[in-house]
């Protein structure tokens, strides 16, 4: 347990800074990469969690609890969101009988 | 100490280019489990217990079982993506490493942050985190409960089977019908 809060103080923040630059964009390059819209929703929430780790690296860092909160509800807002995406990714399929996001062009203009 | 962050880093790091890369949207799946979990890892070498505990059982518990049953459920697995042009591929990489570049060229100089409060090696334990959430943050935290409500609602609109559209009635009537 002291271990582990004399860790927090040994690793410097620019490296949890850096660590969640590298994940957001690596997720933004897979959304922008992949076609299929499963893996851009993978993408998207890989792109919340490298948020989530830089909020809660903050937060330890400043000793301030509120920050771990806000990483609460970000996963509670992600919950939501990832349940409404796979929803429409249904009807997606069920629609046009694909998942790839080029096919869903009515939408453009 | 230090290097189990290094080492949890490296697995994050490695399996989320292997959730963009695999051929399998099943082979991503498991990829980013791998990846919530090494982040859980974070969670815990920065004391910041609750949010690892929270962050296994909604990502990893509820999140990646809904992504891994969507895709058994339609049946995806097979890696018939079209794939983009190499001309797309390649602007992707290059706007992900600009992207990546514009942002550490902003920290290169160090972040020259002194900590707003002195240290607690409280911070994160379930007792922190709940009274600043029941005091503070009761609020949202009641509000978050109708987004709740609503996407659940609004996911069972979307995937729910459309009648017939052939017959030419609203599509509400037969669902009114079906509940009495």
């Amino acid at each position: 347990m002291n271990e582990i809060t004399t860790a927090i103080r040994t690793v410097p923040l620019e490296h949890y800074v850096f660590l969640s630059f590298v994940l957001f964009s690596i997720g933004l390059a897979g959304a922008l990469f992949r076609r299929n819209t499963i893996i851009i929703l993978m993408c998207l929430e890989l792109m919340f969690n490298s948020v989530n780790l830089l909020l809660a690296a903050f937060s330890a860092f400043h000793s301030d609890p509120s920050g771990q909160v806000f990483v609460f509800f970000i996963m509670l807002v992600a919950a939501a969101e990832v349940t409404v995406g796979l929803a429409i990714l249904v009807m997606m399929k069920r629609n046009v009988d694909s998942v790839d996001v080029n096919q869903l062009n009515r939408l453009r203009w | 100490m230090q290097f189990l962050f290094y080492l949890f880093a490296a697995i994050s790091v490695i399996s989320a280019v292997f959730v963009v890369s695999a051929k399998s949207p099943i082979n991503s799946v498991i990829a980013l489990i791998v990846c919530f979990l090494s982040i859980a890892g974070h969670y815990i070498l920065l004391n910041a217990q609750f949010l690892a505990m929270v962050h296994i059982i909604v990502y990893t518990g509820a999140i990646m079982v809904l992504f891994l049953f969507v895709i058994m459920l339609l049946n995806l697995n097979k890696s018939a993506e079209p794939v983009k042009t190499l001309a797309t591929r390649i602007a992707a990489v290059i706007a992900g490493g600009v992207f990546l570049l514009t942002l550490l060229a902003a920290v290169r100089h160090g972040l020259d942050i002194t900590p707003a409060r002195d240290f607690d090696g409280g911070v994160g334990l379930v007792r922190s985190v709940g009274l600043s959430l029941f005091n503070e943050f009761l609020l949202p935290f009641e509000v978050s409960s109708i987004l709740f409500l609503s996407a659940m609602v609004g996911a069972l609109m979307l995937a729910k089977k459309e009648p017939a559209a052939s017959a030419g009635t609203s599509p509400a009537a037969p669902a009114e019908k079906r509940v009495a």
